[in-house]
């Protein structure tokens, strides 16, 4: 994920300081991993250079002095760009779970109970993130990034059920190769 | 929650069960030897491809159908051994059943049709409608209580259903893909108002579905392949 663009669309609102973007980025995407300070200074040091936002002041709330930043408009433009950008479908994932059904075949494991434990993994993730989601007054932006993780994992269990039932042809066909 | 080498009595329990249908040429084979325990208060998923038994073994459990070998106990009492009149007695006061279509009588209004077995328990036709307006209430339906179930959404009726399965408080509901045609953001509103109403009644939950979106509102979840269980997950 691109945290300079995240940044800049956290100030799309208007004028923010560093301490209030890290707090509102964790807050909006709660299942993504916080931001730590460094990270965000870093960022907005950046953003500024590159001319995509500005320095807009400082304030103090009776506390440390604070510099405001605000996007610039050529950050808004770039913001827009970024936005409209298809991401790339990921058409051949070098996915683990494949990886070690393969090499299991190949070095004689049980790759039938590997795929059983990880289904039993997978689910248990699945459990932890349905209660996440359903339980009461779970916010917006938590229900909907816990419905991508569970959607995902759907996915990869849908693999493993049909991987499961290909298992006596994928033996043969790795042991021939 | 159950766990393997526990003890205690279980609230449901299938043992060995075997159950074919067909005559000789053609017969199915829908279980064989499927074992699993249902605590009180316990929600558990039966998952699996088409064709592996889940609703067969729903059936069994839920005394809907008698197992042809093994044992199906209720509270301790062999369920598959009882006479049919104490079997069907036991269906109406201690299970709810929930299919994938609700199975709602067309012509009654939504709160007639939750009200309905509290009626046939011998229920005061006030206090049925009271009661039954409730259970509406706890599943978000209660606007629809004069709707019949061809005026509600799918969701809805879904939800009419699960009000109908628990308004006689049972110990257990037997759902056999009870989201099975609904949309996702249907399918979740009908489960979360399942299992939270579950959770809060104590009432167990054996939930047959394919869909492991929905298997992940259980506690655990008994994978079913060729007429038995192929894998018990325990979790806590």
């Amino acid at each position: 994920m691109s945290t300079r663009h995240i940044l800049l669309g956290l100030l799309a609102g208007g004028p923010s300081h560093g301490y209030d973007l890290k707090r509102r980025h964790d807050d909006r995407f709660p299942q993504a991993r916080p931001l730590a300070y460094g990270q965000v200074y870093t960022t907005l040091q950046r953003l500024v250079r590159d001319g995509l936002a500005e320095v807009d002041g400082t304030d103090s709330d009776g506390g440390p002095e604070r510099t405001k930043y605000r996007a610039t408009d050529e950050g808004a433009r770039e913001l827009a760009e970024w936005a409209r950008q298809i991401a790339p479908p990921a058409p051949f994932v070098a996915n683990e779970i494949f990886a070690k059904v393969v090499v299991s075949i190949l070095a004689g494991g049980d790759p039938d109970a590997y795929l059983r434990a990880q289904r039993a993994a997978h689910m248990a993730r699945m459990r932890e993130l349905t209660a996440v989601k359903t339980a009461p007054g779970a916010d917006l932006a938590t229900v909907l990034s816990a419905d991508y993780a569970l959607n995902h994992l759907d996915a990869d269990l849908r693999w493993m059920t049909t991987t499961a039932a290909r298992l006596t042809t994928l033996t043969a066909e790795v042991d021939s190769a | 929650m159950s766990s393997k080498g526990d003890t205690s009595v279980p609230l449901l329990e299938g043992r060995d069960l075997g159950k074919a249908y067909g005559r000789a040429h053609g017969r199915t084979e829908a279980l064989r030897g499927a074992s699993l325990r249902l605590d009180a208060g316990e929600i558990l998923a039966v998952t699996g491809t088409s064709g592996s038994g889940k609703s067969t073994l729903l059936h069994c459990l839920a005394g809907i159908v008698r197992p042809d070998t093994g044992a199906v106990s209720y509270r301790g009492e062999r369920l598959d051994q009882l006479p049919e009149k104490r079997l069907s007695e036991l269906r109406r006061t201690e299970f709810g059943v929930v299919f994938q279509f609700g199975q709602l009588i067309p012509e009654l209004t939504a709160l007639d049709n939750v009200a309905l077995p509290l009626l046939l328990a011998g229920v005061s036709r006030a206090q049925a409608h009271t009661r039954a307006g409730e259970w509406l209430e706890r599943f978000g339906v209660r606007g629809q209580s004069e709707l019949r179930p061809g005026e509600m959404s799918g969701g809805q009726a879904q939800r009419t259903a699960l009000a109908r399965a628990l308004v006689t408080g049972p110990k257990a509901v037997f759902a056999d893909e009870p989201t099975g045609a609904l949309d996702s953001l249907a399918s979740e509103q009908v489960m979360t108002a399942l299992v939270h109403t579950a959770r809060e009644s104590g009432t167990a939950i054996l939930l047959v579905t394919h869909d492991t979106q929905v298997a992940a509102y259980a506690d655990r979840e008994l994978r079913m392949a060729d007429g038995a269980v192929a894998g018990a997950e325990v979790t806590a």
